[in-house]
């Protein structure tokens, strides 16, 4: 397994993670990871709900430092 | 959310345009049909060399919008249109009013679409105004 890639949205405000995040996530090959950085609370909740409702996988998420860490890995 | 959401854009302030932008960009990636539909003050930022002009501020949010990084309202509509496939069409009357034609206007729109033709197109969609 390759290293996730990394999305710095620390700073933004919804929807700008979870844009970020789709933006990455069109890059990269079905299996690969991608890790998104947020400060916002609101996009830690909302990224894993776009993540359920468009099929892909929530690998994990939590908080450190004030950051969330929402890492993903594309289904499909 | 229903399957088909057309959003009526026609103010030109930031809080508007800003809650407009997120609904389109959000729904179009969460595999709803959206269709936007511009006129009245809210085409202005369409128009080339306009994009980043400043949106008056309707009230408190407005102001906090445009000092805190919150994603620019173009940049949301930008990635309604390239992540979710969102169309987003300037009303016809408002392109003659402005004078403007189509190499003046930004590559993100789709040709100009009359409100009758929006009407008949969209009358099973869930309509949102802004």
């Amino acid at each position: 397994m390759s290293e996730p890639k990394i999305v710095d949205a620390r700073g933004s405000f919804c929807p700008g993670p979870l844009m970020e995040l789709i933006a990455a996530m069109k890059e990269v090959d079905v299996g690969d990871e991608v890790e998104v950085l947020s400060t916002d609370e609101g996009s830690a909740n909302d990224v894993p709900e776009w993540l359920d409702k468009v099929g892909h996988e929530l690998v994990e998420n939590f908080q450190e430092d004030g950051v969330y860490h929402i890492r993903a890995r594309k289904a499909k | 959310m229903a399957d088909k959401l057309a959003l009526i854009v026609t103010s030109g302030s930031r809080e508007q345009l800003q809650m407009a932008a997120m609904m389109a960009s959000v729904g179009a990636v969460s595999g709803t049909e959206v269709t936007v539909f511009l006129s009245m003050n809210a085409m202005t930022y369409f128009i080339h060399g306009r994009e980043r002009e400043e949106a008056p501020n309707a009230g408190e949010m407005g102001a906090l919008l445009a000092e805190k990084k919150a994603p620019h309202f173009m940049e949301l509509f930008q990635q309604a249109a390239d992540l979710g496939g969102a169309k987003i069409h300037p009303c016809s009357m408002a392109v003659d009013v402005l004078g403007v034609r189509a190499e003046d206007l930004n590559p993100m729109l789709e040709p100009p679409l009359g409100l009758t033709k929006f009407m008949s197109d969209f009358q099973d969609a869930t309509v949102l105004t802004f």
